[in-house]
């Protein structure tokens, strides 16, 4: 046997043919896909890749690193508001003002890191949660960013093509998701990956090893900045407006939900966990116009769980079933996977 | 050039004396074991040398630059290693991983050249395909074949203590810190691990710390003998003399109250 294969076999994205037919059959029907399914879902479809690139991010801190991150709308709010700015006032390319704006989200990623260094558990959660919220302030005051009122999007331009349906946008977005997948899975195969999953694990062992905890602590927080800003870079065009109110706290916990009902550590978690809290999200959002049911759910929701008057019956219906997806299944949705992988075992991921 | 020194190193916990004016020298090459009863001060000792405690006083030489003060990772870096009384692997990684991570001073793969391993020709393949080999050599040296694949967390005690020692050697020290890698294991697990020991300093060259509570094996294997008790020094010198000393006899040959006294 050639030794050199055999030891590459241990990181290799694709362990035989069959994960290459697998993989290429996936990437054959996200290329069809706009074809096979009516416009809305091709919406859907874009929703769901964006907060599939902040999951994945988000669980490379949390998941892989062991850290904490209330403050993720915070840094998709920099993301969103970076590359349109850079677009509007600095007439940059619309994939360079992404790069600059995800930049820009992982050197905050950074400094926020600094304070983890001290911190663990609860309090960094609290001086992550105050980031979100301040950032979201500090825009909602400011002209600059349009305050209140928000920003409207520019054209968007990539190279020589307009892109003006969802399903244009679709086919910029998915080739970015897939690649940002595939490098996360290799960077948790290889030496940084191995670095964040040790800290994870025991620290102290890790760093009498030679890792420099210090640095990869916050290059975690960086890098997983930069995953949230591309997202929040990508997100401003599916909504063609942004404003302050959409970068709430409630977002960054959604982020973090999709980690963990997905699966702490887990690549697929990540995917799974994002496309299903995505999917119920939007499906939620429609709960109120089913006939009978809807109009039962508003009174009740009126009447009982609500403090502003405001139907909120949404949101408790989504919390009820992240609850009961939890009890069931603690590791998250990857615990099914698990389970169906041991007799399935020719997936990439 | 003295290879390793520890001069006057003290350390308290809320005016605990954990260390007391603790001085001594290893000479390279050495087998250099410490014991005492528990609670004496020998695993903080340790942690003092690796930098995760920072010593009240006193300092720690190695190969003459002081160390005491330098972060865990730059203590690293310098061609110190060790293993832990409660083991400290990363379970949810499996074995070979465990020992990769050791390898983690010798590689080179920063973050875009991680995220860029696009092939085992790429640069982060090549280094993966050479680090892996390297770590299968001492996974054969330590017989762990069967544990390779497998997350440690769920391994059995003695594999566990075993994987340690590779990690630690993965790093490829100058000089090993071995914070009782016997405890808690069978008979036919303390001989291979006292076998390897031998090993490791008779053909890898590796400078030896040992803490260690099985009397016959640190005199069977030691060249160096260090007798400490609540922090504080109370004999050194070559097995036969340290054996002599009554305050070793009374802790270690028989006595009811020796563990009991700490
Ligand atoms: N981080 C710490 N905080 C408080 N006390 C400690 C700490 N580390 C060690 N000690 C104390 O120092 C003394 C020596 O402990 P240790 O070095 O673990 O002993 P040994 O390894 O010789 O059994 C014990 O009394 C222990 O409680
Ligand atoms: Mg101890």
């Amino acid at each position: 046997m050639d030794m050199k294969r055999s030891y590459y076999e241990d990181v290799q994205l694709f362990t035989s043919g069959v994960v290459v037919f697998w993989f290429v059959a996936l990437l054959l029907f996200l290329g069809l896909l706009p074809f096979l399914f009516k416009n809305y879902y091709v919406y859907v479809a874009n929703y769901m890749a964006i907060n599939v690139i902040v999951a994945l991010g988000l669980n490379l801190l949390v998941g892989y690193t062991g850290q904490i991150s209330l403050g993720h709308a915070g840094f998709f709010a920099i993301g969103a508001y970076g590359t349109v700015i850079l677009m509007t006032l600095l007439r940059c390319p619309f994939l360079l003002a992404l790069l600059a704006a995800a930049l820009i989200a992982a050197l905050f990623g950074f400094f926020l890191g600094l304070p983890a260094l001290r911190l663990e558990g609860p309090y960094l959660a609290i001086a992550t949660l105050g980031f979100g919220l301040t950032i979201t302030q500090v825009i909602g005051r400011s002209e600059f960013f349009g305050g209140r009122q928000g920003l409207h999007t520019p054209e968007l331009w990539v190279g020589p093509w307009h892109l003006t349906t969802d399903r244009d946008f679709y086919y910029l977005l998915i080739p970015i998701t897939v690649m940002l997948t595939v490098a996360a899975r290799n960077l948790i195969k290889t030496r940084v990956g191995r670095a964040f999953i040790a800290i994870r694990e025991a620290d102290i062992a890790a760093a009498t090893m030679g890792v420099n905890l210090v640095f990869y602590k916050t290059l975690a927080f960086a890098v997983s900045a930069f995953y949230a800003g591309v997202g929040g870079g990508l997100y401003a065009f599916v909504l063609r407006f942004i404003e302050p109110e959409i970068f709430t706290l409630l977002m960054s916990i959604m982020f973090l939900a999709m980690v963990i009902v997905g699966g702490i550590g887990s690549i697929m978690g990540s995917i799974v966990g994002a496309c299903l809290l995505s999917w119920m999200d939007l499906q939620l959002r429609n709960i109120l116009s089913i006939p009978y049911l809807g109009d039962w759910l508003e009174t009740l929701s009126q009447s009982y769980f609500s403090i502003t008057g405001v139907s909120n019956i949404q949101y408790i219906v989504f919390g009820l079933i992240l609850i009961l997806i939890m009890l069931f299944e603690p590791l998250g949705i990857l615990g099914i996977w698990l389970r169906t992988k041991r007799y399935w075992k020719t997936w990439p991921f | 050039m003295s290879f390793f020194k520890v001069c006057n190193l003290s350390i308290s916990f809320g005016g605990l004396a954990a260390l007391n004016d603790v001085s001594f020298e290893v000479q390279k090459g050495q087998i250099f074991a410490i014991i005492g009863p528990n609670g004496a001060g020998k695993t903080t000792l340790f942690n003092c040398i690796n930098g995760i405690y920072t010593p009240d006083e006193g300092e720690v030489f190695f190969k003459d630059q002081k160390i005491n003060g330098l972060r865990p990772d730059r203590i690293a870096r310098l061609g110190i290693a060790r293993t832990f009384q409660n083991i400290e692997l990363f379970n949810h990684m499996n074995t070979m991983e465990n020992l990769m991570l050791g390898r983690h001073l010798h590689m080179k793969s920063n973050l875009f050249r991680g995220v860029g391993m696009w092939g085992p020709h790429s640069f982060a393949g090549q280094e993966e395909i050479a680090h892996r080999r390297k770590v299968e050599e001492i996974i054969d040296f330590l017989g762990l074949q069967s544990a390779r694949n497998q997350p440690v967390g769920g391994l059995p005690y003695g594999t566990q203590k075993q994987i340690e020692l590779g990690r630690a050697l993965a790093s490829e020290p100058e000089f090993l810190l071995l914070d009782e890698p016997c405890a808690g294991m069978n008979a036919e697990e303390k001989q291979d691990m006292i076998f390897w020991i031998k090993d490791i300093q008779d053909e890898l060259g590796i400078t030896i710390l040992l803490i260690e509570h099985d009397m016959n094996m640190v005199m069977d294997i030691s060249d160096h003998i260090l007798a400490i008790n609540f922090g504080g020094m109370i004999t050194e010198g070559t097995p036969s003399d340290v054996q002599k000393h009554p305050e070793v006899l009374k802790a270690y040959l028989g006595e009811e109250d020796g563990e009991g006294s700490a």
